[in-house]
């Protein structure tokens, strides 16, 4: 079954948490990954990765530049998901 | 008529019998990088987890540092020059193509008459030219046979790229593959991934330079033109290095009959150090397993850095003689070589 918007959002909280060690409650929609939450390229790429296997996505590298927020993710998974 | 071919006579099994190392000199700490580019040193250590590297001076050339690296391998591995049936080369950074370094090599450690030729697999050189050995021992080629990565990397780096400019470092890593009565060098889990050959690449091949298209070349900021260097795509490089290529690790453990359990020492291609962290998260090794970091002070020394990082491992006591490493190598090309060694 798709995940709904808030799982997704709660999902990356916990992969961001595991991988950039942020505390879930300050991953939000509008939260630019790089510039609020700390999360470098290659932990972006950790993230990416984690997020595929839990949500059954592809994210090429070539879409991963545009993920700038984790609203953007949500969206892309949303979108994307099997 | 098919007349019968009588087979050469080999060994049952080859190891690796020694290892020897040459670093440069000059210690180059990120203070230096930083005169040409716009970051910082707590940036560099972050992304890369590299310190310091070594940049070879105009005496070191890959040439005297193959020279000095075999020079203590075949030390180390109690045997003498002559009996070195066939050398081994990689690197992608010794510029006159022709003739083959390894024929000077060859000559000028004494092994005159071996075999000798040049390879270049990019990162995964050192786990080329080790399978390549463990062939020519097994089948009878060669008694003993000397495998060298040997870069001097700084010439191929361009110092105004943010993204690459503190990454490598110059050196020659080299080890004397020979007969064994035990296996001591596993199965090769080994092959290309020519799809992503634009992944990580020289900026301009050498006829680039002909006369006539030298207009197209790139300049730099004083308006002459650039010299090639190694450019990367980072965020693939990492996926691919992180995750496709510890499936391979966990292959090569696979088809050597190893459990992470059994294993001592990891020596992953020292490429950087969040890729080996997040290789040897992936790859859950045990806590037991020493694992190379060679790169904090070593920096990306392509084929080189495998062997380095074993001579240090041992030189250090940090791993001793017998213990049981994976190593892997990945790197341009895509190309990728993995196996389980008893070290020398």
């Amino acid at each position: 079954m798709a995940a709904t918007q808030e799982e997704i959002v709660s999902g990356l909280a916990e992969i961001v948490n595991e991988i950039a060690g942020i505390p879930t409650e300050d991953v939000q929609l509008e939260k630019s990954f790089t510039d609020d939450l700390d999360v470098d390229s290659l932990s972006m790429v950790e993230v990416v990765v984690a997020a595929e296997e839990r949500f059954g996505v592809k994210i090429p590298d070539d879409d991963v530049k545009n993920l700038k927020t984790v609203g953007d993710a949500t969206d892309y998974i949303l979108k994307h998901q099997s | 008529m098919t007349a019968k071919i009588k087979p050469a006579q080999g060994s049952p099994y080859a190891r690796i019998l020694g290892v020897g190392g040459y670093r440069p000199t000059r210690v180059v700490p990120n203070e230096e990088i930083l005169k040409h580019i716009d970051s910082s040193d707590e940036w560099i250590r972050s992304r890369s987890g590299i310190a310091t590297r070594h940049w070879a001076n105009d005496e070191e050339t890959v040439a005297e540092m193959t020279l000095e690296a075999a020079g203590k391998a075949v030390a180390d591995a109690g045997i003498t020059a002559d009996q070195v049936g066939a050398v081994i080369i990689s690197t992608v950074s010794h510029f006159k193509q022709t003739p083959a370094i390894a024929t000077e090599i060859a000559d000028r450690m004494g092994a005159r008459k071996a075999a000798a030729f040049d390879i270049n697999a990019g990162c995964a050189g050192f786990g080329y030219g080790l399978t390549l050995a463990k062939g020519l021992v097994v089948e009878g080629s060669a008694d003993y046979v000397l495998v060298v990565g040997a870069e001097r990397l700084s010439d191929l780096t361009d110092l105004t790229d943010r993204s690459t400019a503190f990454l490598f470092g110059d050196g020659a890593g080299a080890v004397i593959v020979g007969p064994s009565d035990e296996p001591g060098i596993g199965p090769s889990i080994w092959g290309s991934e020519g799809d992503k050959r634009d992944v990580i690449s020289q900026t301009i091949p050498w006829d680039g330079f002909r006369v006539g298209d030298v207009a197209q070349l790139p300049l730099g900021e004083d308006g002459s033109v650039k010299f090639p260097a190694l450019r990367q795509e980072g965020q693939t490089v990492f996926r691919w290095a992180v995750f496709e290529m510890a499936k391979v690790a966990q292959q090569a453990l696979d088809a050597a009959g190893i459990t992470p359990e059994d294993l001592d020492v990891f020596i992953p291609h020292q490429a950087n150090m969040r890729i080996i962290d997040s290789m040897v998260k992936t790859l859950k090794l045990p806590e037991h397993v020493t694992v190379a970091r060679d790169v904090e002070t070593t920096g990306n020394t392509s084929a080189a850095s495998i062997p380095l990082a074993m001579e240090r491992l041992l030189a250090t006591g940090k791993a001793r003689s017998g213990d049981t490493a994976l190593v892997i190598g990945f790197g341009a090309g895509l190309v990728y070589a993995a196996t389980v060694v008893t070290l020398p």
